[in-house]
């Protein structure tokens, strides 16, 4: 019997692109000129020094950020200025920074709020036995309330959530901050197999090694402009990049 | 001594405590409604007893004036305090929803004047009753309670429970929970907060109406009755523990039974100051509430 041996051809299908994106609060001007594309499929990172606007970036694609100027495009459709609740429904979800759980209510109603959208409630059953399955420690503290978690724990109800739509997209903002290094590494290897179950996904990061291990691509933001773009092979090859994030 | 000792334990007083859980119920019904707007909008609505006077006018007014039958008049009661609430926070609170918590106050403040000025323009200064009796039941040979309080307080309990049951079990009583611990995160969650609050507003609303529909049956309509009303049902809610529906709950009944209990030993003005001053001690050992949630 001969078996044909598939070869993986990369097809690009952009997913998510971000082009000139100019955002700020008030009179101060927080992101210059900001163009990232994601593909369909990949991992992307966005890395930078604190205070550089990886958040504000985040939150302008999920529509918490009003655009100065630019535009935010979502598989073709144009949503620079779709208001945040409309966002999720075309399949971005996002894993804000610090997380941000509804601290008073139990793990499973963080969950089902997730799944909150009337388009989204149907699947709530199959999607809860999903997140299930990747974080069997959330079945067990299934009635705990979320803010009386570890950490870690709140961190994978965070991502729990966010996966409960069913997204397109995952964004996240920097998951592993604030955790211990075996969490961390826990953080990284969901990360992986997030990946592998075909979620594309945009990451901000600030444990740089770790997250390009992980990533395909990453881009590096400092005081609002981007600095540098690549593989990440390129990136951990580059001599700036060893520097600056790498302590080399 | 032994005369108060007497008192204590004479059948009257037992009348009064039964009078005491009833009068309960309904500060319970009307606590809620303000809790619920207050936990998930964050704003105090100081004019929420006129709301519920607005409600008790309309029914009054279907009732007795063009001889609608009760309870459609009740409903439409309900439905129009409903619509009030979600006017309130449409043309008003929506537009200082982030402003500080004093303009929010004022502006409620404004419209509890508002709403006693159209009352008193539209109805006059009268007092108007229905003139509704159902008559007691009489538990004992001495003791007799009213059918009007029996009836409110069982739908008061009814309606309690499946608020209740609302928030803690349905996909939009969640929201409701959650939208009160981060707004801004639900909107990821795809909910149109904006919606969600004026949602809030309206059921407030529609429970200060309900709150009206139980007392147009015990008491006289005028402008002026949230003021009998208005301030207990806030000093309830800050005693419980302002937004904690629970807490609200149990002080709803720590201060109708004070307030009959003052009542029983002298006059029922004398409960009201016994429960006022319970309640500033109570402000200086726990300024949180009774019941307040640990943050
Ligand atoms: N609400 C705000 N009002 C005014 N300026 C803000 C606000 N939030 C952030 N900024 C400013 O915008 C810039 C970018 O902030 P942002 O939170 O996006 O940085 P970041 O890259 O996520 O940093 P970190 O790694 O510390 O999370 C910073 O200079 C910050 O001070
Ligand atoms: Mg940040």
């Amino acid at each position: 019997m001969k078996y044909l041996k598939l070869q993986k051809v990369k097809v690009k299908i952009a997913m998510l692109n971000v082009t000139n994106l100019n955002v700020g609060y008030g009179s101060f001007q927080a992101l210059f000129n900001i163009d990232i594309d994601v593909n369909a499929g990949e991992a992307v990172a966005v890395i930078g020094p604190n205070g550089a606007g990886k958040t504000t970036l985040m939150r302008a694609i999920s529509g918490l950020m009003p655009v100065k100027s630019g535009t935010i495009n979502m598989e073709g459709t144009d949503v620079t200025k779709t208001p945040a609740h409309d966002i999720v429904k075309l399949g971005i979800a996002h894993v804000p920074e610090h997380r941000r759980l509804f601290p008073r209510m139990s793990v499973e109603d963080n969950l089902r709020m997730g799944s909150y959208a009337p388009q989204f409630r149907a699947n709530y059953h199959k999607r809860l036995d999903f997140v299930y399955s990747l974080f069997p420690r959330m079945q067990e503290r299934r009635n705990q309330l979320a803010g009386t978690m570890s950490g870690g724990e709140q961190q994978m109800c965070a991502i729990g959530r966010a996966l409960m739509s069913d997204p397109k997209i995952l964004l996240m903002d920097e998951p592993s901050a604030g955790l211990a290094p075996v969490i961390v590494q826990q953080v990284f290897d969901l990360i992986n197999k997030i990946k592998s179950e075909g979620l594309t996904v945009l990451i901000v990061e600030q444990n740089v090694k770790q997250v390009l291990k992980v990533v395909d691509r990453a881009y590096i933001i400092e005081a609002g402009s981007l600095k540098m773009g690549g593989t990440s092979s390129e990136l951990l090859g580059s001599s700036e990049v060893q520097k600056a994030y790498l302590g080399m | 001594m032994a005369e108060f000792l007497d008192s204590l334990f004479s059948i009257f007083f037992i009348e009064t405590l039964m009078n005491g859980l009833l009068l309960g119920g309904i500060l319970a019904l009307l606590s809620v409604g303000l809790n619920l707007i207050f936990g998930v909008i964050d704003v105090v609505w100081i004019c929420y007893a006129e709301i519920i006077m607005v409600g008790m006018y309309l029914i009054f007014y279907l009732n007795n004036d063009l001889g609608v039958h009760i309870i459609p008049s009740m409903i439409a009661g309900i439905l129009f305090s409903g619509l009030v609430g979600w006017l309130t926070h449409k043309i008003v609170i929506a537009r200082l929803i982030d402003a500080a918590p004093i303009n929010q106050l004022i502006a409620t403040g404004g419209l509890l004047f508002f709403f006693q000025g159209a009352a008193m323009i539209v109805f006059g200064i009268e007092f108007r009753n229905m003139g509704v009796s159902l008559g007691s039941l009489a538990v004992s040979e001495d003791i007799y309670l009213s059918w009007t309080r029996l009836i409110s307080f069982a739908i008061s309990g009814l309606i309690v429970v499946a608020l209740y049951l609302f928030l803690s079990r349905s996909y939009l009583g969640a929201a409701i929970r959650a939208i009160s611990q981060d707004k801004e995160i639900m909107s990821l969650m795809g909910v149109d907060t904006k919606k969600l609050y004026l949602l809030t507003s309206a059921i407030g609303g529609a429970l200060a109406g309900l709150g009206g529909c139980l007392l147009v049956l015990q008491y006289d309509v005028h402008p002026f009755i949230g003021l009998s009303f208005g301030p207990i049902t806030f000093i309830i809610c800050v005693m419980g523990g302002l937004g904690n529906m629970v807490g609200g709950f149990i002080a709803a009944f720590i201060f109708s039974e004070l307030i009959t209990i003052g009542g029983y030993f002298a006059e029922i003005e004398w409960g009201y100051v016994l429960a006022f001053v319970f309640f500033i001690i109570m402000m200086f050992i726990r300024p949180e509430g009774l019941f307040a949630r640990k943050s």
